[in-house]
């Protein structure tokens, strides 16, 4: 490894540390909303390996996130749901389920990277807007209820004995008891913090695998097809080949964020992956920077918070999305390139002053 | 006075600099060559007129400093620039290129057709035939033609022999050459071909790197071998 | 039989709302490469305006509408002018993230202005049917079918005989060139947005008394919109008008004769369309292929 790399595995190593060090400063109920932000970082590394290092635009990773959600609440679940004969009851380990939501998300966008090749821009931008819209029409579909549990959805851990954290409430005093919960050794006391733990390790570990695979050839391959597919193919590179397999990793990681999402809201329904889910990843994707790795936590951040802090500028109804769009527009305005085209301006500012000293 | 003159002109294209410091001046009525290999800025010469790219220094037309003005408001002045490549509008008919050359006038358009089908009497017969099938030489032609719709006083050529047989490029300079003659149009022409050009321009200027290297009347510079060896070609 | 007539006549009428928002649509991305997300929440908008000047200012039905054609044509300028010609040169995506920032504020004011609850709208139609040969013809269905196609009409008229249709349309097809013979392509660019807007207004207007006045009114209008400008071509006028009137007829005709198309999936056939199409044929029915050279 060259020095570089071993200084920002170091980096990694100190961020990881202080991600794990948080909930002890914050509220309980800060943790959840954090939680949450790990998710949406999750998802959106995937959707920037899609669009910001192929350049294929989707406006429907919120379909991937809900087909992730739904694997892990029909496998977790004990609603009887059932599939051509067989019926779905919680053998599984919860945890586990989270890897496999991935995968048969990552298998559903692998797939649909092969007609996809056909798309560009605003084509597939349009093809997956469509998708994303149709999907929560498809959940409520009748003929699929017995297998997706229709509009009344899934409830994740509602039947006896599950291994969940659990939350009661005295009823005497009402006071909300927590039974306190193990995880490697480590007690944490609430709900959310074990939220706030679990979401933050898949995303870290996902975090790594993405800085590792994107560092070298691949990383370099998939950023000449952004620039210009036509030179990416003369020079080698298998177009096919890595913009499926773009499409397929990208789902997966949207796959394993919506399954983190249905164990955080521990309840999915057609609606908890609606289309505007998809169009805050895309815009979470670019308020970071495309083609960017960490940045892309203050696209989370961004699609986390904003909503929230405009409702506290103005609770009026309806000024709480102006707010969001007018803020949107001029951060597209003023930063087309995200906050680590930010982050690159001012390098480069800090850099030319430099020079100019010596 | 000068119809048209530039002084320490610069222009950019990024981070690389095309023009540094082109001085020129056209006399009304004249017709000047501005030669030079590829890459020299002749090209980015009639764009710093037109306005189409941003370029620093003066640049006076007709008495008027044109500023920061863009190809729009030059054209107003009457400067019709013909860019490389013709810049015809492929999809839409011969007539309705003619209709947008004459843009900038008011009133009908009747007579303009007329006149300029003069110099090109095939335009009459085919007004409404789609620009994008025209062969290149026809195509260079609605281009002249239609830079000659709004009257102006000086045209802008840009490599009209580009990707044309040599007959066809003859033939355009000589239109070139009659126009000057007969309505005293002046004309700055860029040109590769720098044989042809000094046979029709009366001035000719020579860049280099974005320089005037040499300059001077035509025939001095035609018969000047070791001119025409180093910058010319030929 | 008389059934479907009476499908087929609906069909029209809902397809030339369509064709109407789907004209708005290619014709911005026709002079300026974008797709307007937020055409639908804008034709809401300038509905809203209508609404507000016949409710709260009294005036007159036509006038109102009038007004309102006016208000949207200066809305689609402002907006092309203010927001959008900084981003010109911008990704597409940066373009795609500001109408989808402006889908926001449109949908945001209108509730804040005059709150979300669901409101009556005045049809300039009567309420009545023509009864011809046993078939009920819907006297608002053939009202909107005619004012969409008198307008589509007077669009082409514009584009091709007038000056400035024939500059705007040199804008869309060659900007550069259009400036060097004079033309103010960033106004051309400004005009097309105007209209596109009075397009939008004038499906608003046509859309709301039967679904009545609500902020998310236009929302299912204009995926069907876009159903129909991918289908026809997004790059052809008539392919939208074309397509809008094929997507209303077939939806409808789908809905009646096909058992298992209940009214909740007709989005979903819209948007199976929109897939469909791309896959096989992205230039739609009526675009032109683009061939791109090396």
């Amino acid at each position: 490894m060259k020095r570089s790399e071993l200084i920002r595995a170091g980096v990694f190593l100190l961020a990881a540390a202080a991600v794990f060090l948080l909930p002890r400063f914050i509220s309980d109920f800060r943790a959840q909303e954090f939680a949450y932000v790990g998710i949406y970082f999750i998802a959106l590394l995937g959707l920037n390996v899609l669009t910001g290092f192929t350049g294929q635009i989707s406006l429907g990773h919120g379909a991937f996130m809900a087909i992730g959600g739904y694997t892990t609440a029909i496998l977790i679940s004990d609603q009887g749901l059932k599939l051509g004969g067989h019926t779905f009851s919680s053998d599984m380990k919860d945890i586990w389920t989270i890897p496999l939501a991935g995968l048969v998300a990552g298998i559903a966008g692998f797939l649909f990277g092969f007609p996809a090749l056909r798309l560009t821009g605003l084509y597939l931008a349009l093809a997956t807007f469509a998708i994303a819209v149709a999907m929560p029409g498809l959940i409520k579909y009748d003929r699929f209820e017995t297998f997706t549990g229709g509009g009344g959805g899934i409830n994740l851990f509602e039947s006896e004995g599950r291994t969940r954290p659990t939350e009661t409430t005295d009823p005497i005093t009402f006071e909300t008891i927590s039974e306190p919960i193990k995880i490697l050794g480590l007690e944490v006391p609430t709900f959310n913090e074990w939220l706030y733990y679990l979401c933050w390790t898949v995303a870290l570990v996902m975090f790594a695998v993405a800085w590792l695979l994107l560092r070298g050839r691949t990383g370099r391959s998939l950023r000449a097809i952004r620039d210009s597919e036509l030179a990416a193919a003369s020079s080698g590179v298998n177009l096919a080949t890595y913009k499926t397999l773009a499409f397929g990793i990208s789902a997966f990681y949207a796959g394993v964020a919506g399954s983190l999402l249905a164990i955080a809201t521990t309840f999915v329904n057609p609606d908890t992956y609606p289309i505007t889910l998809s169009i805050f990843l895309l815009v979470g994707v670019v308020v970071g920077g495309l083609g960017s790795l960490w940045p892309l936590v203050f696209g989370a951040i961004f699609i986390q918070f904003l909503p929230l802090w405009a409702q506290e500028v103005s609770k009026a109804q309806g000024a709480p999305a102006v707010v969001y769009g007018v803020i949107l527009i001029l951060v597209m305005l003023a930063m087309p390139g995200g906050v680590a085209g930010l982050l690159r301006r001012l390098q480069v500012l800090t850099s030319r002053g430099y020079h100019r000293g010596r | 006075m000068a119809l048209l003159e530039l002084r320490g002109v610069e222009a950019r294209y990024g981070p690389v600099r095309a023009l540094d410091g082109v001085s020129l001046a056209v006399e009304q009525g004249q017709i000047v060559a501005v030669l030079g290999a590829n890459g020299a800025g002749k090209t980015t010469t009639l764009r710093s007129i037109s306005g189409t790219v941003k370029r620093s220094g003066q640049i006076v037309f007709d008495g008027k400093p044109l500023g920061r003005r863009g190809p729009e408001s030059v054209a107003r002045l009457g400067v019709a620039h013909v860019p490389e490549g013709r810049g015809t509008f492929a999809e839409m008919s011969v007539e309705e290129n003619l209709k947008l050359g004459a843009y900038v006038k008011r009133g009908a358009i009747d007579d303009d057709v007329a006149r300029v089908s003069a110099y090109f009497p095939w335009i009459a017969t085919r007004l409404d035939q789609h620009a994008g099938t025209l062969s290149g030489g026809e195509q260079q032609m609605l281009a002249l033609a239609r830079a000659l719709m709004s009257h102006p006083r000086m045209l802008l050529l840009d490599e009209p022999s580009l990707g044309l047989a040599p007959i066809v490029t003859r033939e355009i300079f000589r239109i070139v050459s009659e126009l000057n003659e007969k309505e005293g149009l002046t004309v700055l022409v860029v040109e590769q071909n720098a044989a042809i050009a000094l046979e029709v321009a009366s001035y000719a200027y020579v860049l280099e790197v974005g320089k005037v290297a040499v300059s001077g009347p035509s025939e001095e510079l035609a018969r000047n071998e070791s001119v025409r060896k180093s910058y010319l070609g030929y | 039989m008389a059934e479907f007539f009476q499908q087929v006549v609906a069909g029209l009428a809902s397809g030339a709302i369509f064709a109407a928002l789907a004209l708005a649509l290619v014709l911005i991305h026709r002079a300026t490469g974008v797709i307007n997300f937020a055409q639908g929440e804008m034709a809401m908008f300038t509905t809203y305006i209508a609404w507000t000047l016949i409710e709260n200012h009294g005036l007159n039905m036509w006038l109102a509408f009038a007004v309102t054609l006016v208000f949207a044509f200066g809305l689609g300028v402002g907006l092309q002018r203010t927001v959008i010609r900084p981003i010109e040169r911008a990704s597409i995506l940066t373009t795609v993230i500001v109408t989808i920032g402006l889908v926001l504020i449109f949908n945001g004011l209108a509730g804040l202005i005059w709150s979300a609850e669901v409101r009556a709208f005045p049809s300039p139609f009567p309420n009545d049917t023509w009864v011809i040969g046993g078939v009920a013809i819907s006297q608002q269905d053939v009202g909107t079918f005619l004012v969409v196609l008198a307008l589509v009409a007077i669009l082409w008229a514009f584009f091709q005989f007038t000056k400035i249709g024939l500059a705007l349309r040199a804008s869309a097809l060659n900007p550069d060139a259009s400036r060097l013979v004079g033309v103010r392509v960033g106004w051309m660019l400004a005009i097309g947005w105007g209209l596109a807007a009075v397009l939008g207004a004038v499906a608003g207007i046509l859309t709301a008394p039967t679904v009545f006045l609500d902020p998310n009114m236009m929302q299912a209008v204009l995926i069907y919109a876009f159903a129909a400008a991918v289908l026809g071509g997004i790059d052809s006028p008539f392919g939208a008008v074309a397509g809008g009137l094929m997507l209303g007829v077939g939806l409808n005709l789908i809905g009646t004769y096909v058992d298992f198309v209940g009214a909740s999936l007709r989005l979903p056939v819209a948007l199976l369309v929109i897939l469909v199409v791309l896959l096989v044929k992205p230039a739609g029915l009526f675009g032109k292929t683009v061939t791109r050279r090396v």
